[in-house]
């Protein structure tokens, strides 16, 4: 263990409360309806923005070489595609690194 | 105490909104929970024993935050005050995601509620809630039990057996959380044109941030702020979702 007890749970502490806050503030306060049309659609758009700029480029430097992490991208995105849900698509992209790197193992 | 109904103050839910429900709809969530955390285990197994790698689980539930939490923390120059502002700017899109939800929660989501609940809006489970015409608080709980279970457990075995596993296996496990992204977005970009449009402009802000020299300073946490922020304004700006349910009469307009 690299760290004493005492300084890991200072730094879970202020990881934990800083995180429920950023979620309970904002939740708690709002409790009107948005009227405009613009603030609703980009609160719709926001999940899915957010996904994507954290998925790209990130994936290509999530495993060992850039070849597997686009494997996995294009294997997620085809799967997905086809109708696939959360636990196939992650499944999938898991075994295109392990088929690719198994294949350059071989070659 | 009978409340007043007003006129079309009517809440209408489709399908039904109990715990069990909620459960079902999160049994997905909480199987990839499982898979993602069991690297966020091995990854934390190099520097800390199981049961403190399972802790930070279970009581930030985050993905990126805590990937970058366990970096700082088993960094030696890493400072509290880095730690808050690194979790600030990485999370601060629950932010985001709980004005969003604040939006379609049911009347009955009161302020100990919400303050009990909030730990379970996280991409996912927030995504799930959003396809949904309205939340209620059990089924809010239902939705978030199965991925809380998920990520606690699912730390808790990685950090376990995280010396046991090949190098290659956990390499491949790297990729399982940016799948269930992918997941959850390509279904929507299908139905949605839109939203191919937002997710391009995103994708291309953050390739600029990560490959343009002068831009890659900015840290990765506020570099997704900025890129979520910027594309969602535009997409609204251009293409607003005319048929969301904007305020509660619905068909009144």
């Amino acid at each position: 263990m690299n760290i004493d007890l005492q300084t890991y749970l200072i730094y879970l502490l202020v990881m934990a409360g800083v995180t429920l806050f950023l979620r309970a503030v904002p939740f708690i306060l709002l409790r009107k309806k948005l009227k405009s049309v613009f603030w609703s659609s980009f609160l719709a758009y926001v999940p899915y923005t957010v996904l994507s700029a954290m998925t790209v480029p990130a994936i290509f430097f999530a495993t060992d070489s850039r070849i597997t992490g686009a494997c996995a991208l294009l294997a997620a995105v085809v799967t997905s595609l086809f109708g696939g849900g959360l636990v196939t698509v992650a499944a999938v992209s898991c075994l295109a690194v392990l088929g690719v790197d198994g294949l350059l193992l071989v070659l | 105490m009978h409340k007043k109904l007003a006129g079309s103050h009517i809440f209408t839910i489709f399908g039904p909104m109990n715990f069990s429900e909620g459960v079902k709809d999160g049994l997905p969530i909480g199987l990839g929970y499982f898979a993602v955390s069991f690297s966020f285990g091995i990854a934390g197994s190099n520097f800390l024993s199981w049961p403190l790698v399972t802790l930070i689980s279970m009581t930030n539930l985050t993905s990126a935050g805590q990937f970058a939490g366990l970096q700082i923390m088993t960094d030696a120059a890493g400072t509290f005050i880095e730690m808050a502002l690194a979790t600030f700017f990485i999370n601060l899109r629950y932010s985001l995601m709980a004005i969003s939800l604040s939006q379609k929660v049911s009347p009955s989501f009161g302020t100990g509620k919400r303050l009990l609940l909030a730990t379970g809006i996280t991409d996912e489970i927030f995504a799930v809630a959003m396809s949904k015409k309205c939340v209620n608080p059990i089924y809010f709980l239902g939705l978030m039990t199965l991925p809380y279970i998920g990520w606690s457990s699912g730390t808790a075995v990685g950090a376990i057996c995280g010396e046991i596993l090949p190098a290659m296996v956990t390499n491949a496990l790297g990729v399982a959380l940016y799948g269930m992204f992918v997941a959850i977005v390509v279904p929507q970009m299908k139905v949605h044109k839109p939203t191919v449009f937002a997710v391009a402009i995103a994708v291309a802000l953050s390739c600029a941030f990560k490959f343009i020299p002068a831009l890659s300073c900015v840290s990765v946490g506020f570099a997704i702020i900025i890129c979520a922020l910027v594309a969602s304004l535009v997409a609204a700006a251009l293409f607003p979702m005319k048929d969301l349910n904007v305020d509660d009469e619905g068909a009144g307009k």
